[in-house]
């Protein structure tokens, strides 16, 4: 690990403002991506993997607000960034895919011309152009008869149809980095693996660095190089795919592999995890805010939380690791 | 398209029917008696009675009815009795002043509220989301007559910059040749400028009226349509493809936002149409709202019948108008729904 990532967040903090009181939604998020590299962020809903995305492209909520840390990408830091600059660098050199596709596009407009929305504003691509280009995009992301869908409004095709058609919006000025929200939410079995070797393969075929961001550890295990796990807004884990299957350090790891389905663990053995997030508005978070779930807790775990990095890269956040 | 227009209309018949059955009952049951406030107050029985017949106001009421949908068959909407006109004839040439007032009205208010919905959406909070919350709460507030009595005192009688407030076209203007009885429309069909100018300027301050009063709800509607439209998935997913703000809000958020606008627009319009009587009396408009009281307190049945039809027909018509408008926006809407 001796080249520069391509996107380096280092201790990333974002709070929300609501009515409720300040929600510390991040808290020293670490993680980075290398040139090419699909890595995977897992965690349960609300362990703020979107926000992390969000937070990185530019695009979250007015109430939300990175209170520290950096997000470096291609040597620019993405938190001191002008709006206009972040705007430059979204859909031409970094991209994100959504779950629920159906509703992620806009509905009373054509899908060819979203697309070619993408490629005018970026591609370097004139206005007479841009269909035609549209039409190779979606040949691209093995849409059949891409002249005729070209031509159709999102509630008129299915929701794998529709996610390839996000894939083609992402990919369409061939950015350096994909983050894909949860991808495959919303579709059928057959459909989500379609989708992720289509991710997989065009993110391999141009280079591209891929972020993927789920709660299927399995989905992660079997497309991404490393995993990150979050949990309640801190990255508690980091480690190559194997390495963090067989060997996983943090608890909450070690309950969400023993929770993922497998051939060889029967449905009563999956182990469900006790407890649920603490409540991130509370003024008295403990510093492991795994620590209210956790079976290894020891006193130690009310001090701040210790960081043991290794020099491959991996880390695990934890008093008492496996 | 043609086919859906024509099922709209077809399916619109029996509304219609009901509309003429309830309005003629309706007038019948009005307290008072056409009869003797025709007759005067020193009329002889004999004379009210002689009237009573004459008006055909003697028969049963299946009988009245079966000959005012014979007439009605042949076009013959009866005569008003106070002034002695075909109640066809003062609805051909009342409609048009009120149509006109009203369409010029909205597209004034369109022209203000959409545009500060939209500044006021993308911009939560800040000085023109307030001002616009003042306008709008500002504009419904105050009653139309008095805004109107008001634009006339400044405007006419202090500045002098706008026209007696007397009609449609001063004295020394008249009427350009009907063709669709819109003087702004005919005017400029036979390019007659002069008398364009005449009439926008007549219009203009009843139409600022009128647009005040309906800057509320066409205002109030586009911001909230628009902040539901901006938080939308959608949205997000415009954004995180970098594209332009512009782009974003007019493109994407604002085709969305338009439907429930429409819809409000449709509403407005077809409340003021025959509601801005007090507008149309402020500014002697001679309107069909104003047409229609009057009739309504004279006992005057073919008039009040021929301007409740009249007022149903236009709701279809804008009704099915409306269809064709989400049709053209929203591809989601079916032809055949």
């Amino acid at each position: 690990m001796t080249s520069v990532p391509l996107l380096d967040v280092k201790d990333l903090s974002v709070e929300f403002r609501t009515r409720g009181g300040i929600v510390k939604a991040l808290d020293r998020v670490d993680f980075s991506v290398e040139k090419g590299e699909m890595i995977a962020i897992v965690g349960e809903s609300g362990s703020g993997k979107s926000v992390s995305a969000y937070t990185i492209m530019g695009i979250l909520d007015p109430a939300g607000k990175a209170t520290s840390g950096s997000a470096v990408f291609g040597g620019q830091d993405l938190l001191r960034a002008k709006e206009s600059e972040l705007r430059e660098l979204r859909g031409r050199e970094m991209s994100m895919i959504f779950q629920n596709p159906r509703v992620a596009l806009n509905p009373i407009r054509r899908v060819g011309a979203q697309i070619a929305d993408v490629l005018i504003e970026h591609g370097g691509v004139t206005r007479a152009e841009a269909p035609g280009r549209a039409i190779d995009m979606l040949k691209k992301v093995r849409i059949p008869d891409p002249e005729r869908r070209a031509k159709a409004y999102p509630f008129e095709l299915s929701g794998g149809m529709c996610q390839r058609i996000m894939i083609a919006i992402a990919l369409a000025c061939s950015p350096k980095l994909l983050i894909a929200d949860e991808p495959t939410t919303g579709l059928d079995v057959t459909t989500q693996a379609v989708i992720m070797d289509l991710i997989a393969e065009l993110g391999a075929a141009q280079g591209m660095s891929t972020v993927l961001i789920t709660h299927d550890l399995g989905m992660a295990a079997e497309y991404c190089n490393r995993i990150v796990v979050m949990h309640a807004g801190h990255v508690v884990e980091t480690a190559p795919t194997a390495e963090l299957f067989n060997n996983p350090r943090h608890p909450y790891t070690a309950r969400l592999i023993a929770a993922t389905p497998r051939p060889t663990a029967s449905l009563r053995g999956l182990a469900s995890i006790p407890g649920s997030l603490p409540d991130l508005r509370a003024t008295h978070i403990p510093p492991c805010r795994y620590s209210l779930r956790c079976e290894r807790k020891t006193p130690d775990c009310d001090k701040p939380l210790p960081v043991h990095r290794q020099k491959d890269g991996a880390l695990v956040a934890c008093w008492n690791p496996l | 398209m043609l086919l859906l227009i024509g099922k709209r209309l077809l399916s619109a018949i029996p509304s219609v029917i009901g509309v003429l059955v309830v309005t003629f009952l309706l007038t019948r049951a009005l307290p008072g008696d056409p009869a003797a406030y025709f007759a005067g107050p020193a009329a002889t029985p004999q004379a009210i009675a002689e009237i009573r017949k004459s008006l055909g106001l003697d028969k049963s009421l299946p009988e009245q009815f079966v000959v005012y949908v014979k007439d009605l068959a042949r076009g013959d909407l009866g005569n008003s009795i106070a002034t002695g006109r075909p109640v066809l004839e003062e609805v051909r040439s009342r409609l048009p002043a009120s149509l006109e007032l009203t369409l010029l009205g909205l597209v004034v208010s369109v022209g203000i509220a959409v545009p500060l919905g939209v500044l006021a959406a993308t911009r939560p909070g800040s000085w023109i989301d307030h001002s616009c919350r003042v306008i709008t709460t500002a504009g419904v507030s105050l009653p139309a007559f008095f805004t109107g009595l008001l634009l006339i005192y400044v405007l006419y009688y202090l500045l002098g910059w706008a026209p007696a407030p007397l009609g449609r076209l001063d004295i020394f203007n008249s009427a350009p040749r009907d063709i669709t009885g819109l003087y702004l429309v005919d005017s400029l069909l036979v390019g007659d400028l002069e008398t364009f100018w005449a009439a926008l300027k007549q219009l203009l301050l009843p139409a600022f009226t009128l647009a005040v009063f309906t800057l509320a709800p066409i205002a109030r509607m586009t911001r909230a349509s628009m902040l539901e439209v901006l938080s939308s998935d959608f949205i997000r997913t415009a954004r995180a493809s970098g594209l332009s703000p512009g782009k974003v809000v007019y493109a994407y958020a604002f085709r969305n936002a338009m439907l429930p606008v429409v819809t409000t627009l449709g509403m407005v319009f077809s409340f003021l149409l025959g509601a801005n009587v007090l507008v149309e009396k402020v500014f002697s408009w001679p309107g069909i709202g104003t047409f229609a009281i009057e009739a309504l307190i004279a006992s005057d049945y073919a008039p009040i019948q021929g301007f409740v039809l009249t007022m149903a027909l236009m709701y279809v018509l804008l009704n099915l108008a409306i269809d064709v408008l989400y049709i053209v926006i929203d591809p989601r809407v079916g032809f055949e729904a």
